[in-house]
């Protein structure tokens, strides 16, 4: 039996992940050819690790296919309800920051809180006979928030990428989306509203509550954790 | 838990009972149109509603009530006045809590009927109360009515009443709302500086289909807010016991009376409580030991308008309510193309009713 530890298969945050792994002395690698996702292990025995795409990271925890996995909090709050009960937190890794916003034109002058949001958005439709439309690929954590918060008179449209030109290309009139420095919100436009932060997240390291586990691999996550000073 | 064949035996008896009381049985269709739904509740349904789709026909919902079709049924076809009754089976998505049923059956009742509302409410509330009594539940009961009256007849400017109007069902928003116009919260600095003419936004290029003569307009209505008088204290003071009363039918209306002095748009809405107090008494209900609460069904029930009542098991917290309902004129007018009719109604849960025989036998 082996522990599976799922990271993400691409780009700054495997390689940020394997860092992190690499400075508690194990080391992560990608093996083969630039296409394969084959991966290698050092420094822990009976350790495997699966590369995948961060979005799907948090689907394999819950159904247990994964022990271990590596993705952010915004995904795994997304996807899975109720995901205290399906997944533990075991770290944050200190990376892959970024925050769930919810932005508007910036030439929105009249529009800096939800409250103003929640107007205009009433005013909108009034005007233009649909709900004022707000492009995401977070629906579910974006329609708490609004609900929390008592706006109506919106509509969620799906954007699974390049979400913040969707205003210009007026297929929605606001965004809700991920963004580390703001530097795209703001070429793109865009303003933040000043109560519009609907999620802080981070890469984080989780640990499956549902994964099964023989006596050999207890062993073998307990050591793991103890080499990563997670005990 | 009883069985599926239990329920809808369960099912099928309470539907007879409505039919002696004078209702038609009607069936609706499962699959609903998504449009009217989310245009109804907004975007807040599609976490409440399984949503279906085919390339065809677009999004549909599987039925998360009956209302909704039995008032367009009603409204394209009906003859008057009618009593309605159905059974079946209605669908709510869960994602906070596993133990909640996503599936369960229904059974209602539903009156339009212009001659006496108050005589209709006390016939849909006391019919429940006799077909539930052997339960042992305790009735809430309450009044959206009287809170719309309040809104309506406050002195302060129609935009303020439309915005409080809106938001009757959202308490949070209501509440923040109530604060700003009566001043208790002040203007964010933004807003102050909007107002003074130095936002830094108000140069940024125009993107998008809300134009900048939108925005531009709502400035100007921000602008008139800001003039405006602030919402008095005597009202503020009047709505907030308004929103407290919470006692058995005549203490309320007493109560109720009281608040009516500073608040004297409400006098038409206690009058029509009284009348529907009187018009339970008539029908055997104990008024006397009846609850009131002018703020319930503000947060489930957002197409009541008027009367609203619920049926909940004392002694299982964890159980929604077994039965609830209420007048929904309004929703009658927005599904009506123009016509409207007084319409009161409500559905009762039989498997839940079953579960709680068994807990007691």
């Amino acid at each position: 039996m082996t522990i599976k530890l799922g990271v993400p298969s691409k780009g700054r945050l495997m390689e940020k992940t394997f860092a992190w792994f690499a400075a508690r002395g194990i080391t992560l690698t990608r093996t083969g050819s630039e296409r394969e996702y084959a991966a290698e292990v050092e420094g822990i025995d009976d350790l495997t690790l699966v590369l995948l795409s961060a979005g799907e990271i948090p689907r394999d925890l819950a159904a247990g296919r994964l022990h271990l996995g590596v993705t952010g909090t915004d995904l795994v709050q997304e996807k899975l309800p109720r995901w205290e009960q399906q997944v533990q937190q075991l770290a944050p890794l200190g990376f892959g920051q970024a925050d769930l916003i919810l932005a508007v034109p910036k030439f929105w002058a009249d529009v800096d809180t939800l409250d103003d949001l929640d107007a205009a958005a009433s005013a909108f439709r009034a005007r233009h006979g649909f709900r004022l439309r707000i492009a995401t690929k977070y629906h579910r954590l974006v329609r708490e928030f609004l609900r929390d918060a008592g706006v109506a008179d919106y509509a969620l449209v799906d954007s699974q990428g390049a979400t913040e030109g969707s205003v210009k290309n007026e297929t929605a009139e606001a965004v809700a989306d991920i963004t580390s420095t703001g530097e795209t919100l703001r070429a793109n436009h865009l303003k933040l509203l000043s109560d519009g932060l609907i999620l802080r997240s981070q890469a984080t390291l989780w640990q499956s509550r549902v994964a099964e586990k023989s006596g050999a691999d207890n062993h073998t996550l307990k050591q793991l954790l103890k080499r990563l000073d997670l005990v | 838990m009883p069985s599926r064949a239990q329920t809808l035996a369960e099912a099928a008896r309470l539907r007879a009972a409505f039919e002696a009381a004078g209702a038609v049985p009607v069936e609706t269709p499962v699959l609903q149109p998504a449009d009217l739904l989310l245009d109804l509740y907004g975007e807040d349904i599609r976490a409440r509603a399984y949503v279906t789709s085919d390339a065809l026909r677009g999004e549909q919902m599987l039925r998360p009530d009956f209302t909704v079709p039995v008032v367009q049924m009603h409204m394209a076809e009906g003859a008057e006045p009618a009593r309605y009754t159905y059974s079946g089976e209605v669908f709510r998505r869960q994602e906070h809590d596993e133990d909640r049923a996503n599936e369960y059956v229904q059974v209602g009742y539903e009156v339009f009927d212009r001659a006496d509302p108050a005589a209709s409410d006390a016939e849909v509330f006391a019919l429940f109360s006799g077909l539930l009594s052997p339960l042992g539940l305790r009735a809430a009961t309450g009044d959206i009515g009287l809170l719309m009256a309040a809104v309506a007849g406050l002195n302060t400017t129609d935009r303020r009443k439309t915005a409080l109007m809106r938001h009757i069902w959202r308490p949070r928003r209501f509440r923040a709302l109530l604060d700003r116009f009566s001043g208790r919260t002040p203007p964010p600095a933004t807003r102050t500086a909007l107002l003074n003419g130095d936002s830094p936004d108000l140069d940024a290029p125009e993107i998008g289909l809300r134009s900048r003569a939108e925005v531009a307009e709502r400035i100007e209505v921000l602008r008139e807010d800001a003039a405006a008088a602030p919402i008095s204290n005597t009202e503020m003071t009047a709505l907030d016991a308004l929103l407290e009363v919470r006692e058995t039918a005549p203490f309320a209306i007493q109560q109720l009376s009281d608040i009516a002095v500073d608040l004297p748009a409400i006098r038409t809405a206690v009058e029509r409580l009284e009348a529907r107090v009187e018009a339970l008494d008539a029908r055997g209900v104990d008024v006397e030991n009846l609850d009131f609460e002018a703020s319930y069904g503000r947060t489930q029930m957002e197409y009541y308008d008027g009367f609203v009542f619920g049926f909940y098991a004392e002694g299982r917290p964890d159980l929604p309510p077994i039965a609830s309902g209420g007048r929904y004129d309004a929703l009658t007018q927005r599904l009506g193309q123009g016509a409207r009719i007084p319409a009161v109604g409500g559905v009762m849960r039989p498997g839940l009713m079953l579960e709680l025989q068994e807990g007691t036998a």
